[in-house]
């Protein structure tokens, strides 16, 4: 048994655990928490309302004259309300359903959600050598040669709780909505992988960090601005780059369930959609389930397309990655590049949920199957051909 | 992997693998497949095939399954629920036909020249893996002889090389099977509109 402890690296465990804790608990989570707030206040500026701006920490509850408000933001306190709300609400679970599958589901919407984080690189690497580390720790919780993958195949398993929600609460409206979800999701993951395909032709590669690696050293990809990305073979394979995008984003929209194409709670058709039964806590991991794979699935296309946690013009400002060489400071930065992106990606996402209308449901399936599926294929074929002329080294 | 999880996985991938033939309910069943199929693609992964690990969960836990458990979520499942006398003679089948099953893969897995070659007897000849995609000169993919120097495994490239150069012949034969099951299905199910006027 001694020797079994022996040969444990202490070291990576602890690493690995700190990474783990320190991405998806500390940053992942309170990032869900942000878009609530960030939504309703977009919502609102885009309404020409207020929103919520008044909620601070209550300190007038405990005697106090004034709330306190965070960073001097009025609101920013919430979401934390929302979350106490959802806590203190009566957990009801309705007499027909299957308890035990009716208690699976919501976990299952949100642990895939948060299993993706493992493969997302959020920073370059943290030189924590003043700590007794000799190797720099690399900002990324699992380094896999088959990062997006991984992520296409855990978020696949996210369909389960939307499936087993309709089918477990028994009743016809959820029933209806799951029906409708997962058809969707099932249809729309076809064209998210294939929508991809055309990258991973031009790196030459699927580990996500060294492919955002070549986006610090060449140039993003849709931005080939320094590096590089101004010879005239990346500015042709820009096309079928934009398409990929422009793919990618929308399937990742129906992926995420988001309007336009939120057709599981189409709430005129089906009161809630799948989780119509479930309240309290419950109810709230179906919701933070969503928005923490909207994040990641921010977090991947500001990875695969916008360079991940690459600072514009790196190379000219000398700000870019030297791997091995890469100083603390350096590292953050990297790190709060990342999340900025992320940050202005949810934003986009939150724009269009707030400017477009729904669309009906056999258009969403018509636009799946004979457009979305058909263009990424031939975005493939595009790609393909024009690589035999302008091959990216 | 450390031999304690192996055997975990193998027993989750066996002990789900159990449930589905022993399950009364129709989505249990097919929950339990997926989890296997989860099991599986752990030790796969334990063998350092991250390709097919993770390829085994996106396609059969994340697919197939998928498209098997919203047929059960459309069918009255009531009869099975409740349950009828358990059918004997299917049961004997099942468990000889197991049986001849595992004998034959003992009997063959045997005989392997690898057999007796453990993880730590035949380790990974990365390195020299690199020199001889070195040596092939013009064929030679720089992204693979790269990620050999480095010590990574590149599996997935190797898998697409070999698929592509070696058999390619067979894939495009398997691409043709599917677009005629494709097309076939698309005209089994395609609707007579003089029949059903809606």
């Amino acid at each position: 048994m001694a020797a079994f402890f022996a040969n444990i690296d202490l070291t990576f465990l602890i690493v690995s655990l700190v990474k783990i804790v320190g991405f998806t608990f500390a940053a992942v989570l309170p990032l869900v928490t942000v878009c609530v707030y960030l939504e309703r206040r977009f919502s609102a500026v885009i309404q020409d309302r207020v929103g919520p701006n008044r909620v601070g920490v209550p300190l007038t509850l405990l005697g106090f004259k004034k709330d306190v408000q965070i960073l001097g933001i009025g609101g920013l306190f919430q979401a934390a309300a929302d979350g106490v709300k959802f806590i203190l609400k009566e957990d009801f679970t309705p007499k027909m359903v299957n308890t035990f599958y009716f208690w699976l589901a919501p976990c299952l919407t949100v642990v895939p959600a948060l299993l993706t984080c493992a493969v997302l690189p959020f920073g370059s690497e943290l030189d924590f050598s003043f700590l007794g580390l000799e190797q720099p720790v690399k900002a990324v919780i699992a380094d896999l040669n088959v990062g997006p993958l991984y992520t296409f195949a855990i978020a696949s398993l996210g369909v389960y709780g939307i499936v087993l929600a309709g089918w477990a609460s028994n009743s016809k409206y959820p029933f209806l909505g799951s029906v409708r979800s997962s058809a969707q999701m099932i249809s729309y993951e076809l064209s998210l992988g294939l929508s991809i395909i055309p990258v991973f032709m031009v790196f030459g590669e699927m580990n996500l960090p060294k492919i955002t690696q070549f986006q610090d050293a060449h140039g993003w990809l849709i931005l080939p601005l320094w590096g590089d990305g101004l010879s005239v073979g990346r500015w042709i394979l820009w096309i079928p780059m934009l398409i990929s995008f422009v793919l990618f984003t929308i399937a990742m929209f129906a992926e995420t369930n988001r309007l336009p194409f939120d057709l599981a709670e189409c709430e005129t058709e089906l009161v809630g959609g799948y989780h119509t039964e479930y309240s309290s806590m419950k109810f709230a991991l179906f919701f933070m389930g969503e928005y923490a794979a909207m994040i990641i699935g921010s977090g991947l296309a500001v990875t695969l397309f916008l360079g991940g946690w690459s600072i514009p013009f790196a190379p000219v400002l000398g700000l870019d990655f030297k791997e091995g060489a890469t100083p603390l400071w350096l590292g953050l930065l990297h790190m709060g590049s990342f999340f900025a992106k992320v940050l202005g990606f949810i934003l986009f996402f939150i724009l269009i949920r707030w400017s477009l209308p729904r669309f009906r449901f056999d258009q969403l399936m018509k636009f799946g199957w004979l457009f979305m599926f058909e263009a990424a294929l031939a975005n493939v074929l595009l790609t393909a051909v024009l690589m035999i002329w302008f091959p990216v080294k | 992997m450390p031999p304690l999880l192996f055997y975990l996985f193998a027993l989750i991938t066996l002990g789900f693998g159990l449930n589905v033939v022993i399950a009364r309910n129709p989505v249990t069943s097919a929950l339990s497949l997926a989890v296997s199929f989860v099991g599986l693609a752990a030790l796969f992964l334990s063998l350092d095939a991250y390709f097919i690990g993770t390829l085994q969960v996106l396609v059969y836990a994340g697919a197939v399954m998928v498209l098997f458990l919203f047929i059960i979520m459309l069918m009255d499942i009531k009869a099975e629920v409740l349950g009828g006398r358990a059918n004997l003679s299917a049961m004997v089948a099942g468990v000889l036909v197991a049986a001849i099953l595992a004998v034959q893969i003992a009997t063959v897995s045997g005989r392997l020249s690898q057999s007796e070659a453990t993880l730590q007897t035949a380790p990974l000849q990365l390195s020299e893996a690199a020199k001889s995609w070195e040596a092939r000169g013009k064929q030679n993919l720089p992204t693979i002889s790269r990620d050999l120097k480095a010590g990574n495994l590149p599996d997935a490239k190797l898998m697409g090389e070999t698929l592509f150069s070696k058999y390619a012949f067979h894939l495009q034969m398997v691409g043709l099977l599917l677009l005629v099951g494709t097309v076939g299905v698309v005209a089994l199910s395609k609707r007579d509109k003089e029949a059903s006027p809606s």
